[in-house]
């Protein structure tokens, strides 16, 4: 069962915050959840090996040669706050984030 | 005329024959866009002038001559929507999330990249549930999408816009995405015949990624040949997308209509327990029946794995969720929040930009593939996974379609679900097996309960897209003409 902590947990690592009244929704919605997922455990999975995409895809490669892209103008058109050719954010060298 | 009543395929051939231009079908979908649009609320952003622009092209190019220079003349000038998280360059592509409400695409997807190489207006984009999370399109951002069967239902989701749009007439035919089963539960609960193709079939180049080893590209239609055109214009491999399959397209309408005597179909017995709704059996018996007098062979067939289908798709989908959505930070694109710290910014921003389902599976996704927790959840889930993928492929082995419902119930009640996520889940149960597995599957209308239309599921053999349209098309002739809802 999941604690408050674990939901908090969770959040800060999902970067998202929630309202106090919102943690205890999610606290019972996860826990039903993931209590339905339990019935997996009946499975005897030991020899099975996981299956991530169904296509049996290798690696492919394109050749190297040089194309026209996406210019810079067209990607900043959807900055929230840019400057000339650049994106501006808030400052990140010098604060305390702590988050590594 | 009654346009909204024609299909795709049959206002192609009127264009070709210029009994009517593409003009004046853009201009009469665009109306009854404007006339429903209040009641029904199934577009996000509607493309005004574009799409007349657009069809003025279309009409100067409709000679036999000029139409040579176009890839395909199979939906020649017929508008088409576009669910809201397929990108086309300069127009507002939101996904229906708020995070999301001033973003523009700044490349056409390639299926949008095909259509307009097929000479195919395109006339916007269709409300959805946001970042397509959702059984009912009420988790859309924007504005809920209603039933037009019934105003105080839901259409289904996450593709709820694009069935509604369809089965209201706002449009004869438009794009949908299903991650597990967004395509065909709408469809089933609008009355629409929609196609979720092979994984890898449709390339989800400019596609807003969902659960990335799951979520295919298709289309909504008001009949299976239409759905063969669109996919004819659409399939195939693309570069850009190194996950397409380098797989020849057959021509989709060539068997379209070929004889399906001795077609061996299987009814997994996992599906037709007691727990099945009465009346929805009643339309799937008629159904098998009907497909059985057309000379197909019907046997029983198993799907034991398949009972675990909803808690594996959760899974996996909400990690692949919660790490496709980890670009959503604010800093490039994006609505972004107002903080001066960097971390406090990518915070405010994920917290105000995402409803509450997008967090809710955020929040499982990174549960399941954290430290601790991977083995228990996220691997034995892509090991079930490979379980269920091999029992379709064993069934597939003796039979050359599988049949089950669509979906447990017809059309909900706004609301009725919204409270409980895991109710709201099991929505999907007939679906997501699909999804897990890969394989191509169609649901087509097969009737009514209390009103309210009812879906039956073909799902093929890989890249076996060519005989479920064949099918398909073969047992909507047997069915006769359905209705259309009274608006």
């Amino acid at each position: 069962m999941l604690s408050k902590e674990d939901v908090l947990k969770i959040a800060k690592l999902s970067k998202l915050e929630f309202e106090e009244n919102e943690i205890e929704k999610f606290r019972t919605d996860l826990n039903k959840i993931l209590e339905h997922m339990e019935e997996l455990n009946s499975i005897d999975t030991s020899d099975i090996e996981p299956l991530f995409n169904v296509l049996d895809l290798k690696d492919r490669l394109r050749k190297d040669e040089v194309k026209e892209s996406y210019i810079k103008k067209e990607l900043l058109e959807n900055a929230p706050e840019k400057d000339g050719d650049f994106i501006i954010v808030p400052k990140i060298v010098g604060n305390e984030n702590t988050d590594n | 005329m009654e346009l909204y009543k024609k299909t795709a395929s049959e206002i192609t051939e009127m264009i070709k024959n210029k009994e009517i231009t593409s003009k004046e079908v853009t201009k009469y979908f665009l109306d009854r866009i404007n006339l429903l649009e209040k009641k029904i609320g199934a577009f996000s952003n509607v493309l005004k002038e574009k799409s007349m622009e657009s069809a003025e092209i279309y009409d100067n190019d409709n000679s036999e001559e000029k139409r040579k220079n176009y890839d395909s003349d199979l939906l020649f000038g017929v508008p088409v929507a576009l669910k809201d998280n397929i990108l086309s360059k300069g127009d507002l592509t939101t996904a229906s999330s708020r995070i999301l409400k001033n973003y523009k695409g700044i490349y056409d997807a390639t299926v949008v990249e095909r259509l307009k190489k097929a000479g195919v207006p395109l006339i916007g984009k269709a409300n959805m549930d946001e970042f397509a999370m959702g059984s009912s399109n009420e988790n859309s951002a924007i504005k809920p999408v209603s039933n037009p069967w019934d105003l105080s239902r839901v259409p289904g989701g996450s593709s709820g816009g694009s069935a509604a749009a369809v089965a209201a007439g706002q449009v004869p035919i438009a794009l949908g995405t299903d991650t597990g089963g967004s395509i065909r539960q709408p469809a089933s609960l609008t009355g629409t015949v929609g196609i979720k193709p092979t994984y890898g079939r449709v390339s989800r180049y400019g596609l807003i990624a969902f659960g990335s080893s799951l979520d295919q590209i298709g289309a909504l239609a008001k009949s299976t040949e239409d759905l063969a055109r669109i996919m004819q214009i659409i399939a195939g491999y693309d570069e850009k997308d190194p996950t397409t399959a380098d797989v020849e397209v057959p021509n989709y309408l060539e068997n379209i209509n070929k004889d399906i005597k001795g077609l061996k179909i299987g009814l997994p017995k996992e599906y037709y327990t007691d727990e099945l709704d009465e009346n929805i059996k009643k339309v799937i018996d008629k159904a098998v029946k009907e497909l059985e007098e057309t000379g197909a062979e019907v046997r029983e067939v198993s799907l034991p794995y398949t009972k675990y289908a909803i808690s594996t798709y959760y899974i996996i989908s909400s990690a692949e969720a919660a790490s496709n959505l980890s670009r959503y930070d604010g800093v490039r694109y994006g609505v972004r929040g107002n903080n001066e710290n960097i971390e406090d910014m990518y915070v405010e921003s994920r917290s105000e930009g995402f409803g509450s389902e997008v967090k809710r599976r955020i929040m499982i996704g990174n549960y399941v593939l954290s430290s601790g927790f991977y083995d228990a959840y996220y691997k034995k889930a892509s090991q079930v996974r490979r379980l269920i993928k091999n029992d379709f492929e064993r069934v597939l082995e003796e039979v050359d379609i599988i049949l089950i419902p669509t979906s447990p119930t017809t059309a909900f009640k706004k609301g009725e679900k919204n409270n409980d996520p895991m109710q709201m889940y099991l929505a999907d149960i007939y679906t997501v097996s699909v999804n897990m597995a890969g394989l191509p599957a169609i649901s087509v209308p097969a009737g009514f309960v209390n009103g309210l239309p009812v879906g039956i599921q073909m799902i093929g053999n890989y890249f076996k897209e060519d005989l479920l349209f064949n099918v398909s098309n073969v047992y909507e002739k047997k069915r006769g003409q359905i209705e259309y809802p009274e608006l």
